[in-house]
């Protein structure tokens, strides 16, 4: 049996993608196979982990818990598109590095897009806020300390640019 | 952890997608999925075909008056609890709302979608329900109200036809001298809940006049008890406590790997009161003000 497909055009980090994909495609799996945007990390795909969290439209949404043929009409940012445009690690990466925001790096993506909306949204969190922020998602090594100080970090970072 | 295959149509009217619906009895309605797409990847459920609501015209409306909120089909929890007439207007929206999951599944769910789920772990079918509220439902059949007493058949089992689609959602206002508390315990934040309580008082002075509270992660449904003759007296914590009793009768705790059924009936105990006190006190404030 042949599945039915469905031509979609994604808008990823500002590139356009035309893929064929069925219905069924998450849009976690469309941007990993069919786009080669192998950043987005699926863990548990039922939307309780957070690992696969992207921006659509701006606002973090679990991509494991969206269909790729939904996903048209939408501007998607994934960790591929958080460094500055030279190339260079954005605010929120930069973060990360230098307050160790992440051992194995599994989840770092989805604390990265979220933390890039959330900032987006509220530019100097209190650490409580901070908190809050990265609720929605699970870190198995560092204990989310680091985690919290890199959102302050990229707080600052974001300020003074 | 993948869905079955299934087709896919996203119409631009509504009546296209009525006519989809009604065209194939397996057929499912997708609006933010965050409830669907985790039954499909998990093949709890295997539709023959989704249509996708999503690129419908005007569900996505919040619109506030006198007599209370409305919500479109698409409206986003997200922007729900961001809509300060609504807040205004009906108070326990976003008391409940900030309590739906994490931020990020709010940016997608949807609040009337998460009513025609059903779920009795879910904070919004309860407040439908406390509220008094009803949901507009249309199919190629016409267009009917179903009141929130009689939208909950089941667990995830709501009494919408297979072809029908919700199209919009009325919570009332809160009437003056009215105040509304919601208070739940998960494990983690943003978890489902142990136990939910949502409470609605009525005061006139000291009296209490109206005194209700709605239970989610409790018994199947989403459940509500009229609690009024416990606080005839008054609400002192005398009364609070024949409130639980009271409550408690009405309510059959259920055991499952998240909590025992003993510890479930206490949490509903400790909520009730807090709920109820929260919410007498949230009525005296408004009057003052």
């Amino acid at each position: 049996m042949t599945e039915e497909t469905h031509d979609v055009r994604l808008h990823v980090n500002g590139a356009t993608y035309d893929v064929s994909v069925p219905p069924r495609r998450l849009l976690s799996d469309a941007l990993r196979h069919d786009c080669g945007l192998t950043g987005t990390h699926v863990g548990c795909e039922h939307g309780v982990c957070g690992a696969c969290t992207v921006l659509v439209d701006g606002r973090p949404t679990r991509s494991c818990l969206m269909f790729a043929v939904s996903a048209q009409d939408t501007e998607i940012t994934t960790v591929e598109g958080l460094t500055n445009p030279d190339g260079s690690l954005g605010p929120v990466q930069q973060a990360f590095l230098e307050c160790h925001g992440l051992q194995c790096g599994f989840c770092t993506p989805g604390f990265l897009t979220t933390i890039t909306a959330g900032l987006a949204e509220n530019p100097s969190p209190t650490r409580d806020e901070a908190r809050e922020m990265i609720a929605g998602n699970l870190c198995r090594c560092t204990g989310y300390q680091n985690i919290v100080k890199a959102v302050e970090r990229a707080a600052e970072l974001g300020s003074a640019t | 952890m993948k869905p079955a295959p299934f087709a896919y149509v996203r119409p631009g009217t509504l009546e296209e997608a009525l006519e989809a619906l009604a065209a194939d009895p397996g057929a499912k309605v997708l609006a933010g999925g965050q409830s669907l797409v985790p039954l499909l990847s998990m093949r709890l459920a295997a539709p023959s075909r989704l249509v996708d609501i999503n690129g419908l015209p005007d569900l996505d409306r919040v619109r506030t008056d006198a007599d209370g909120v409305r919500l479109g089909a698409l409206a986003r929890h997200a922007d729900v609890l961001a809509d300060a007439d609504a807040g205004r207007v009906q108070p326990l929206l976003p008391l409940a709302l900030a309590n739906v999951a994490h931020a990020t599944i709010r940016n997608r769910g949807t609040t009337v979608g998460s009513l025609v789920h059903a779920d009795a772990a879910a904070e919004m079918p309860v407040v439908l329900r406390l509220l008094g509220g009803s949901v507009d439902v249309a199919s190629v059949r016409g267009r009917r109200t179903i009141a929130a007493d009689d939208l909950f058949a089941g667990p995830l089992e709501s009494t919408l036809d297979h072809d029908e689609i919700a199209v919009e959602a009325f919570f009332p206002a809160l009437a003056a001298g009215a105040g509304v508390g919601f208070e739940e315990i998960a494990r983690r934040h943003g978890d489902y809940a142990l136990c939910g309580v949502a409470a609605l008082v009525e005061r006139d002075g000291d009296r209490v006049t109206v005194a209700r509270a709605g239970y989610l992660s409790v018994c199947d449904v989403p459940t509500v008890v009229d609690l009024t003759p416990a606080l005839d007296d008054g609400l002192d914590d005398a009364t609070l406590d024949a409130a639980a009793d009271l409550a408690l009768d009405a309510l059959e705790p259920a055991d499952d790997i998240h909590a025992t059924a003993d510890y479930r009936a206490q949490l509903a105990r400790v909520l009730t009161a807090r709920v109820l006190r929260a919410a007498y006190d949230h009525a005296g404030s408004r009057r003052a003000a």
